[in-house]
């Protein structure tokens, strides 16, 4: 029960106070750049938490049994960001050869995938946090729903703007930040709240 | 006219193409690193080192990496001068390790240094591409010191970590959190229009084809026919 407990905590906090995309700046790149549709932002999100998990998946293992025991520790950049690039090129040619429409939904975001520095990230924090092998595949989960949550959010906020008269200078990026600074705001609500959820 | 054309190139970094505020390019280093002018510099300066090892290696290189296999050997010299600049820090500035953390293992992702390999390094010699990477590197900086300037005056009443006494209480707190990055921002973009009226180049006009971020970017010339669909 009381792991229980600790993976909730951790899936919740991943998802709303340590959002990646607004509270961590992790994956600006894609969150500014595809989230003009939903479709787009739903298919770029579920793309993500999916190579989150099987990222973090290949890569925990690797640190604790491979390079933790060889003493490569300094390794770690190089290894992770080598293993993100090969999975993500698996999955493509994976999902082209079974799943013809999968990979017409998904395909087109994976490329794209490899250097999303949110990937990078979760797989280095879960390393970092200390977390097992459950809680780095939790948090792994959580960011990934925070990331699509935040995509989904926040285009359908784009599509708003899109109707609306912008001053000049604010046109395009300027204006869709200082909207993504108000997500953001938002966003901070949620701190603090859920540590008291079991209190 | 090769002088000339040398101090274009390394001009053409900091002001023409600024990386962060007109190419928009490493905006999550930007926004993460920017709460402390110390911080912000610190993180231009490691991603100027790596910027120009990378590039003078890739453009030494150009010749023998195969066209197909290009990104994951790009990706892993810029992995391996992360990995330098990343230990050297932490020993010999631990206070700059222990503010920028993880973000200096993600200058691996950055999207500048990974563009620039593909936009100038593999196109060009090894002089020209060490000026790009130096003038890239300082516009970085210079981009990211002037954010994080804004934010930590405004948002914590101080520079550099010296406190201006005056400010005190006029603190806005919210500056030095993350939707304050988003603002600064944005602003600052905008104001980048107000002072080119609006003549600033638009990020379509470069050549962005080969950028792996090409459809990711934000302006919609240089998204792929793929995910435009």
């Amino acid at each position: 029960m009381e792991n229980f407990k600790i993976l909730i905590i951790i899936l919740l906090s991943s998802v709303f106070v340590d959002n990646y995309v607004l509270s961590r700046f992790l994956g600006i790149c894609p969150f500014l750049g595809v989230s003009e549709k939903r479709d787009q932002a739903v298919g770029m999100g579920v793309a993500v938490t999916f190579v989150m998990l099987l990222a973090t998946a290949a890569t925990w293992p690797i640190q604790y049994y491979v390079l933790n025991t060889l003493n490569l520790g300094y390794l770690q950049n190089i290894v992770f960001i080598l293993i993100i690039a090969v999975l993500v090129q698996i999955l493509e040619m994976f999902l082209k050869k079974f799943s013809p429409s999968l990979h017409k939904g998904l395909g087109v975001y994976l490329p794209l995938i490899t250097t999303n520095c949110a990937v990078l990230g979760v797989t280095i924090n879960n390393i970092i946090d200390g977390y097992s092998f459950i809680e780095s595949m939790v948090s792994s989960l959580g960011c990934g729903l925070g990331f699509l949550l935040a995509m989904v959010l926040f285009s359908g906020l784009r599509s708003r703007i899109n109707d609306v008269h912008v001053p000049g200078p604010f046109k395009k990026l300027a204006a869709t930040l200082i909207a993504a600074s108000f997500i953001s705001l938002a966003f901070m609500g949620f701190s603090g709240i859920v540590e008291k959820i079991f209190a | 006219m090769k002088e000339k054309s040398s101090l274009s190139v390394f001009l053409n970094g900091i002001i023409k193409e600024n990386p962060v505020l007109v190419l928009v390019l490493g905006t999550c280093p930007t926004l993460a690193t920017t709460t402390t002018v110390n911080g912000a510099f610190g993180m231009g300066i490691a991603a100027l080192v790596v910027l120009i090892c990378s590039n003078i290696f890739i453009s030494l290189f150009r010749k023998i990496i195969p066209e197909t296999m290009r990104i994951p050997c790009y990706i892993v010299i810029i992995a391996g001068f992360v990995t330098m600049v990343k230990m050297l820090v932490q020993a010999f500035l631990p206070d700059l390790y222990a503010t920028l953390g993880v973000y200096l293992d993600l200058i691996t992702v950055n999207c500048i240094i990974l563009g620039r390999a593909e936009m100038f390094a593999s196109k060009n010699t090894v002089v020209s591409s060490a000026l790009d990477g130096i003038g890239m590197g300082i516009g970085f900086t210079l981009a990211l010191t002037v954010m994080a300037t804004v934010r930590e005056v405004l948002g914590a009443a101080s520079f550099a970590g010296i406190a201006i006494p005056f400010m005190e209480s006029f603190k806005i707190e919210f500056m030095t959190k993350a939707p304050g990055g988003l603002l600064v921002y944005g602003l600052l973009i905008a104001l980048i229009h107000v002072v080119t009226h609006g003549k600033a180049p638009v990020k379509a006009s470069f050549s962005c084809e080969g950028c792996i971020h090409s459809a990711t970017c934000v302006s919609g010339a240089c998204k792929r026919e793929g995910v435009e669909s």
